[in-house]
């Protein structure tokens, strides 16, 4: 059953990836299309939009996020400021909820309170709107396993009530202790998409929108060696979409947005 | 924008379970506050505790999703008929038909923290506490998703203290775009260690009862909420009844991951903006839930921004001291209230509140009062910078 059609052609205007053996968009799309096989692990990125002192201290889903979020803005030659955002991630930041909780067990007045304010779903989020000076509204959500198709529905839904560009940046880190066996979730994962109604400068892909309510709905799976490339990671649905995305062209990516509930996405190829 | 409907709203907190029992605590000027008896070693301050959610059993076939915070949102779902209310909303819209967004800022991460004390000899959780439904921050929105029986979108809003405010931001989007027809836009947030001990941290917690813009204020007291509102769209059939949802606004401050912007920058872009999208002026506020945590900046600075936007008869207060800071759920917890103020006339002041701060325009008042208001605000503002201003108006207003 059919819930919901975007009334408009929606456009994707860039995009970024990041994972150790998918370190930024450029490569991945190589990658990805089987142009380029894939190179050893990179090294955790810097975001350049923090100050060079908050670099290397930031955590992992700040580290992450960043980075596909500014590279994404600057695929779509857009600047950071001028972007309402949609952050998404199904666990948070695992390894300080590990910290966290670690030290609530033992010594809870102990508390470092820098940690305990990066402990909020929305502190990548935060540091981008600060890093970028943006006083656009972000909003940072989860819907479990199915983040990337709710994340992606709730940015569409923002691109066509307010007709302008929007980013969605999705992020997953490793577990980290005991939590690890409940939460599960492996290495460094982040994806970006700005996203609007006009094709920009840049265009990437236009595509068609549909919301199915489908018990059996089956989600496309991006080719096995490349799925290896992030599996484990709780963002991991994401590499489907952003596989076709590499490859150019038509396709039809299908992927959850929650239980029974279907995203059907009709990537069109630019012109 | 095109007016939302509330067709049913309610909330339960440390000043009552329901609506009549939050509404005779406001009036009768009586405090939920208590002194902080959670936890194994409480800290000295006050805390908003919701009596019964130790007593509160998850319906059976749930029981992987027990926790302290889905407790609450049980407890909470039980008040003023709000569940029947969504399960006639599911009838008439179909179950794919209604979503859900939740706001929360603690989740279930009390119970992960319990964990965490009680791990085995070999360094795992304990039996009892391997539920992967509880660990993770859309727990309740999955929980309250499949209580419900609901099938449409189901999401967790995450942005601190003004998540659950955004839900209601985020659920009128999904109506006007048509993904839903109906919308259960809600906070639940529950007391654990986590908040308590971290914002003890940040040397944010008052040992006392908090003080919302007294000059001697000194910090927050952590409360615990679930609140929820169902919202509908104006079909073409009969007038649907109920206050609406008139404006919203939304924007970050991009200053400071926990204090807020020195100028209150993003916090009038977000009531500016609220106006704007209803149509209204400042004038036409009849009542003003503020988000008046009772720290010294959040206080100075909202005050500073309200003398400068609103007139002197505008009539302004925090509720917190009633319920505490219930963080995620403050957002729906205090919207409840404003909601409340437009149906009975009550607005409240700053209850334990004794001397204006000095930065206090006429706005901000000590007492509560009584009068008809049409049009009410209630402001929200979170670490990380993110806020959101919800504007609700009287049915026959909108």
């Amino acid at each position: 059953m059919k819930l919901f059609a975007s009334p408009r052609r929606l456009f994707v205007n860039g995009a970024a990836l990041w994972a150790p053996r998918l370190p930024g968009w450029e490569q991945a799309r190589a990658i990805l299309s089987g142009r380029e096989p894939p190179p050893a692990a990179a090294p955790r990125p810097a975001p350049q939009l923090l100050p060079p002192n908050e670099r290397r201290r930031a955590p992992d889903t700040v580290a992450v996020a960043l980075e596909s979020a500014l590279a994404a803005c600057q695929a779509a030659q857009l600047a950071p400021a001028s972007l309402s955002c949609v952050f998404g991630s199904t666990h948070g930041d695992l390894a300080i909820t590990d910290y966290m909780c670690t030290t609530l067990a033992a010594t809870p007045a102990q508390i470092s309170p820098t940690r305990f304010h990066n402990s909020v779903h929305n502190a990548a989020a935060g540091y981008w709107s600060i890093g970028a000076a943006c006083t656009r509204p972000y909003t940072a959500i989860s819907a479990g396993p199915h983040t990337f198709g709710a994340g992606l529905l709730e940015t569409c839904a923002q691109v066509l009530s307010s007709g302008e560009n929007i980013l969605f940046v999705l992020y997953d880190i490793d577990a980290r202790g005991p939590l690890a066996a409940v939460a599960p979730s492996r290495g460094l994962l982040s994806a970006a998409l700005v996203i609007g109604t006009e094709p920009g400068k840049q265009l990437l892909a236009p595509f068609d929108l549909e919301l199915l309510a489908q018990e059996d709905f089956e989600p496309s799976r991006a080719q096995p060696a490349n799925a290896a490339l992030v599996a484990g990671n709780a963002s991991e649905a994401c590499l489907p979409f952003m596989e076709a995305l590499a490859l150019g062209g038509e396709h039809q990516v299908r992927c959850l947005a929650g239980p029974g509930l279907g995203l059907a996405i009709s990537l069109r190829g630019p012109g | 924008m095109r007016p939302t409907c509330i067709t049913a709203f309610t909330a339960t907190c440390a000043a009552g379970a329901g609506r009549d029992a939050l509404l005779d605590s406001l009036r009768a000027g009586r405090s939920g506050l208590r002194a902080n008896d959670f936890g194994r070693e409480p800290l000295k301050t006050f805390i908003g505790r919701v009596a019964g959610v130790e007593d509160t059993a998850l319906p059976g076939s749930f029981s992987d999703y027990d926790s302290r915070n889905n407790r609450l949102a049980w407890l909470g779902l039980q008040q003023d008929g709000f569940r029947d209310a969504v399960l006639a909303a599911r009838d008439r819209h179909g179950a794919h038909r209604v979503a859900l967004v939740l706001g929360t800022s603690t989740a279930c991460v009390g119970a992960t923290e319990e964990a965490y004390a009680r791990l085995t000899p070999a360094g795992e959780f304990p039996e009892d506490l391997r539920r992967p439904e509880v660990h993770t921050p859309h727990s309740t929105a999955d929980f309250l998703q499949r209580a419900l029986g609901l099938r449409g979108l189901a999401m967790t809003v995450g942005t601190a203290c003004s998540s659950s405010a955004k839900a209601f931001a985020q659920g009128a989007r999904l109506l006007e775009l048509g993904i839903a027809d109906a919308v259960v836009a809600g906070g639940v947030d529950s007391l654990c260690g986590s908040v308590l001990f971290g914002f003890n941290s940040l040397e944010l917690i008052s040992r006392d009862p908090c003080r919302p813009f007294d000059a001697r204020r000194d910090g927050i007291n952590i409360g615990e909420a679930a609140a929820f509102a169902l919202l509908e769209r104006e079909g073409r059939g009969a007038r649907l009844t109920g206050p609406r949802l008139s404006g919203y606004g939304e924007s970050s401050d991009a200053h400071h991951m926990s204090t807020p912007h020195p100028s209150g920058r993003g916090a009038r872009l977000a009531m500016t903006e609220a106006l704007a999208r209803a149509g209204l002026e400042a004038r036409d506020i009849g009542y003003l839930n503020l988000h008046g945590t009772a720290t010294p900046k959040n206080d100075e600075i909202e005050a500073q921004v309200i003398a400068g936007m609103f007139p002197a008869a505008t009539h302004g207060s925090s509720t917190k001291g009633w319920t505490g800071h219930t963080l995620g759920a403050a957002g729906a917890l205090e919207a409840v209230i404003t909601l409340l103020s437009i149906e009975s006339g009550l607005l409240p002041g700053n209850l334990n509140s004794l001397q204006l701060d000095a930065t206090c325009g006429p706005q901000v008042r000590l007492a509560s009062a009584t009068g008809a208001v049409r049009h009410a605000m209630s402001n929200s503002f979170g670490f990380g910078g993110s806020n959101c201003v919800l504007l609700f108006s009287a049915q026959d207003a909108a």
